[in-house]
């Protein structure tokens, strides 16, 4: 079970060789832009094709380039929220929620839709236009987009970058309830030690195109697995963040 | 008003009709060979490009007789459809349809692309990721966000077939009753020299094309 990964690719340059696994719960794909982290999740969703590898999901094979295995991105079971959000902008907030709806029966879209309108709390503004409402809503109205077909996995790429530092916070929150709720594997790219330790079961470092160390955020901080890759977390020490019992930074 | 002839009518009914139908025709065919040009990659690409701008280069003497070469009786196409059916589009309002239609394409073509292209294809990702085919993408998010492109490209579209002269006069002749569209009949007018007759067309020419591109700019701008 979970979300298994294992992908090759070269563009223009950089190459990308990544193998790393996802199990329920939250995993950051932690590194400096240009990593290669977005472009993972990309491929995971089945919009950029590797050269070679695998992705599975929960048994089932999403991608395996050696058996020609590559299951178009409309039926990936996943939710994805696109840095940038990409909400619709000439559908209103129901309509862009409803639009991920697709599969589902009409009750049922009706029924869920309500559901995760008060769940993400945008009551009063179902009717508004992306453009009208607030980031912290937007952020929300993307959530409740990807998660309303049940998808058995979610992508989230910088969700958070954009928004101010209080309503990142509500976002943390928001997303250890969505953790609790769903119960799937939740797959969040970020550049912010930060955000990546706060909310990680596990983190996997990424630096070059590679995967530099993979674990539970306390020891990735603990114990890193070299230089490099120290001086990618040495930021979550001078923030002052709180490491498990048993644990210091160097 | 003794200058709204049957002649006059006449013309300015066939115009219409002819610039209907071809912008009818240029806006489905022209919106998908703007998608694909705008969204695909295939061989080929750039030479479709380059032979659906001609056409908005080319003086429409050339573009007609093209059309000539490849519909009249005698045309590599037209040949057959004699052949078959004892039926030519030469000199019919067909063959205006037909003229109207290719020079008026490349501009629904640029319009068009130029609005699907802006439109972020981060929209179109998710929109894939959200479970829905190309088609349905297309006709859920790409044509509506380009909806003011596709707008702007049909009406101009639209006037350009309404004064399409030189292909038209090439492949549908100037047949008085039967082709002579108002671009084609002020020209007769005029070599006639029949000032007044020709005076009015071209007021009401002008008029005609004034009011579908004010009425659309305004339609837009709301």
């Amino acid at each position: 079970m979970g979300l298994t990964v294992d992908l090759q690719k070269e563009v223009k340059g950089f190459t990308l060789d990544v193998s790393w696994r996802a199990e329920d719960g939250i995993t950051v794909l932690f590194g400096y832009s240009g990593s290669g982290k977005s472009m993972t999740l990309q491929m995971i969703a089945g919009l950029m094709r590797p050269d070679s590898g695998s992705i599975r999901l929960n048994g089932g094979v999403l991608f395996d380039g050696s058996h020609g295995v590559d299951i178009p991105p409309q039926r990936r079971p996943l939710g994805y929220v696109f840095q940038d959000l990409a909400l619709f902008p000439h559908m209103t907030v129901r309509e862009n929620i409803l639009y991920g709806a697709g599969r589902l029966c009409r009750d049922e879209r009706r029924v869920r839709a309500e559901e995760l309108i008060r769940l993400f709390r945008l009551g009063g503004i179902e009717g508004s236009l992306p453009s009208e409402i607030s980031g912290g809503q937007r952020q929300r109205v993307a959530l409740a987009r990807a998660l309303i077909r049940r998808p058995e996995a979610l992508l989230l790429d910088e969700p958070f970058s954009a928004l101010d530092n209080p309503i990142r916070v509500e976002m943390r929150r928001l997303l250890s309830r969505i953790r609790e709720d769903f119960g799937i594997p939740i797959v969040l790219v970020t550049h912010d030690i930060i955000e990546a330790c706060t909310l990680a079961d596990r983190i996997v470092v990424y630096a070059g195109g590679r995967v530099r160390q993979a674990g539970p955020p306390g020891e990735v901080l603990g114990n890193p697995a070299g230089p490099d890759v120290e001086m990618l977390v040495s930021a979550a020490g001078t923030a002052g963040l709180q490491l498990p019992a048993g644990l210091h930074l160097n | 008003m003794r200058y709204l002839d049957d002649s006059v009518l006449f013309s300015l009914r066939l115009s219409l009709q002819v610039a209907a139908v071809s912008t009818v025709l240029v806006a489905v065919s022209g919106i998908g060979i703007a998608y694909v040009l705008a969204r695909k990659d295939f061989r080929g690409r750039g030479l479709l490009d380059m032979m659906v701008t001609l056409p908005l280069v080319l003086p429409p003497t050339v573009t007609g007789y093209y059309l000539v070469m490849l519909f009249g009786r005698n045309g590599l196409i037209g040949r057959y459809l004699y052949e078959l059916t004892g039926w030519s589009i030469m000199f019919t309002w067909y063959a205006a349809v037909l003229a109207s239609y290719v020079v008026a394409l490349p501009l629904m073509i640029k319009t068009a692309r130029a609005a699907i292209e802006s439109v972020d294809p981060n929209l179109v990702n998710a929109s894939y990721s959200l479970g829905h085919s190309e088609a349905e993408t297309f006709f859920r998010v790409v044509l509506p966000l380009s909806r003011r492109g596709i707008i702007a490209g049909t009406v101009l579209s639209f006037a350009r077939a309404l004064g399409e002269f030189g292909a038209t006069l090439m492949l549908a002749g100037n047949i008085p009753g039967r082709t002579d569209t108002m671009p084609i009949a002020i020209y007769t007018l005029t070599s006639s020299g029949e000032w007044t007759a020709a005076n009015f067309m071209v007021l009401l020419l002008t008029l005609v094309s004034g009011f579908f591109i004010y009425t659309t700019n305004r339609a837009r701008a709301v």
